[in-house]
């Protein structure tokens, strides 16, 4: 059974100026343990298409499975973890009371919270800092614990809507790297959503090449790159010839583009 | 070397001084005709231009007493009175203080209360808010004499009728910056509430009302100034015998324009202290709640 499973989903949203076809005719399987990119320009619903996966949008039509459901009821299952651009911490909380806002929701007693509190801020390299507030740490610090928040759950799926699209490309290179690692040891089914090449070639299993107006696949592109991936592998022969694929995919998307 | 200049004190020094300048000369102004009778009936006739500026200032019934009049009037009230004594202003604002530090505490709970029925309830969001708003507009002289009158009819003596009036005028502006305030949380943070699968009341507790707090506090500083107001109003038609408000009425019916404003900068003294401790608390709470730092 995929941990994804989209077939000819289409969404329309209702606006003053007359329907949006946000995504139309949409068919994407992903499997356990695949990390999937979602790259394209803006407005070819990427962002609402990991939304819909996570039950954040409603499909007009087409089904969408999420762990074998439907995506409400994976999301009240906590079946995934959502990680969003902003950090989205709470800043009246520490660190440590963060990841523990959707352990507290989830009724899970306090022995098991401040375990697994400790164990995620040490996989995102923040063990020491579970007592500072969120101001206290820099933009990269608070994307890391706010993945940390969304292991916490311990989903066997993470949503991640573009999580380094505001932070520099050192701390982005930096935060790639440990993505990855983290992916490997954890074996969690990522969907990722990007507008950075390398960073989508990089992290990815598949990328998914999508166009706009109205929003759609384009392309998916399974990388053949080993899973262990260090920084420099950016430099590769193999590494450049998929990087040329995806952008020459976002271009011939675009050209399809007609002019209204 | 920082300058003096761009402190605090400096602005407001200068105004205090400015406001001090104006008044001492509008007091010469204003108690000159009752003066000039009063030279006219003794005979007096050479006064120097500085003897009647001071015979102006020093008035028993001044139509504006001067600064330095009132001040002593103010000290000889509340420092060399006995605050049991029904003659100590600090007596007087005690009675008043307590039913509008209760009306406050009624406003501030009913104007939380209808800012969650409010922001929970699509229609109580449209047939509650122009009834609140229609209520303010109701002149509180007009409708304070009533609400005392009917609470009476009922039994409701003391404390309770003014305290109400109080929290008729404070609930307003913590309905209002409540309403904003649990609607303040941005689309994110409800979106991670929602991933969640959170309760309504989860998402509340933990989400909506920490998110409100600062404008809480705002409102509470409108609202605690303006139930002093309500409490002094409240005390002027029921015929207090104590209280600022009945300190006022005493002094207008006998002419003691002294006493009046006394009472009044005894008045604004306490709702600047108030004001001045809401906005302390708000500080430390926002402080303590990592709000401060956005």
């Amino acid at each position: 059974m995929p941990t994804i499973d989209v077939k000819e989903l289409s969404l329309t949203f209702t606006t003053r100026d007359g329907p949006v076809h946000a995504l139309s005719n949409i068919n994407l399987s992903v499997q356990a343990g695949d990390f999937v990119s979602l790259i394209g320009p803006s407005g070819c619903g990427k962002t609402t298409l990991l939304r819909a996966i996570a039950d954040l949008e409603q499909a007009t039509s087409g089904s969408l499975l999420v762990n074998g459901v439907s995506p409400e009821e994976a999301r009240l299952q906590r079946a995934y973890g959502y990680v969003f651009q902003a950090a989205s911490l709470y800043p009246w909380r520490t660190i440590a009371k963060n990841i523990a806002l959707p352990l507290e929701i989830m009724g899970i007693g306090r022995a098991e919270q401040q375990k697994r509190i400790k164990e995620n801020l040490a996989l995102v390299d923040l063990a020491d800092f579970g007592k500072k507030y969120p101001w206290q740490l820099s933009g990269g610090m608070q994307q890391r614990a706010s993945i940390a928040r969304a292991l916490a759950v311990e989903p066997n799926l993470l949503l991640m809507d573009e999580p380094f699209g505001a932070l520099d490309e050192i701390v982005r290179d930096h935060l790639n790297e440990q993505l990855l690692s983290l992916w490997a040891k954890t074996n969690k089914t990522v969907v990722f959503v990007t507008h950075s090449i390398p960073e989508a070639v990089y992290l990815s299993t598949h990328i998914v090449v999508m166009s706009p107006r109205p929003g759609r696949i384009h392309e998916i592109i399974t990388s053949d790159l080993p899973k262990d991936r260090p920084l420099n592998i950016r430099e590769t022969p193999e590494f450049l010839a998929l990087a040329n694929r995806v952008r020459e995919g976002l271009r011939a998307g675009h050209s399809e583009d007609v002019p209204v | 070397m920082t300058g003096w200049r761009e402190g605090k004190i400096f602005p407001i020094l200068l105004v205090l001084a400015t406001i001090t300048v104006f008044w001492y000369v509008m007091a010469v102004v204003m108690n000159t005709p009752w003066q000039k009778d009063v030279y006219e009936r003794a005979g007096t006739t050479d006064v120097s231009q500085t003897q009647f500026i001071k015979d102006t200032w020093s008035q028993e019934r001044p139509v504006l007493p001067s600064p330095h009049q009132v001040a002593q009037e103010v000290w000889a009230t509340t420092v060399e009175k006995k605050i049991t004594s029904k003659r100590s202003l600090i007596y007087h604002a005690k009675i008043t203080l307590s039913s509008s530090m209760l009306g406050f505490a009624m406003g501030t709970v009913l104007g939380i209360l209808l800012a969650i029925a409010i922001v929970y309830n699509q229609a109580l969001n449209k047939s509650l808010m122009p009834w609140i708003i229609a209520s303010q507009t109701i002149p509180v002289l007009a409708i304070a004499p009533m609400i005392i009158v009917v609470l009476n009819a009922i039994g409701v003596q003391g404390l309770l009728p003014k305290a109400f009036i109080s929290m008729y005028l404070s609930f307003f502006p913590i309905a209002v910056g409540m309403v904003k305030g649990l609607n303040s949380p941005e689309t994110h943070h409800l979106d991670l509430m929602y991933t969640y699968s959170a309760s309504a009341s989860q998402s509340f507790w933990k989400l909506r009302l920490p998110s409100s707090l600062p404008y809480l506090f705002t409102s509470m500083k409108i609202a605690v100034a303006i139930s002093l107001v309500g409490a002094i109003v409240a005390e002027l038609p029921a015929g207090a015998v104590a209280g600022l408000g009945a300190r006022l009425l005493a002094g207008s019916y006998y002419g003691q324009t002294i006493q009046i404003w006394s009472a009044l900068v005894v008045a604004s003294i306490l709702a600047a202290l108030l004001v001045t401790l809401i906005d302390l608390l708000g500080r430390f709470v926002n402080h303590r709640m990592g709000l401060s730092h956005g």
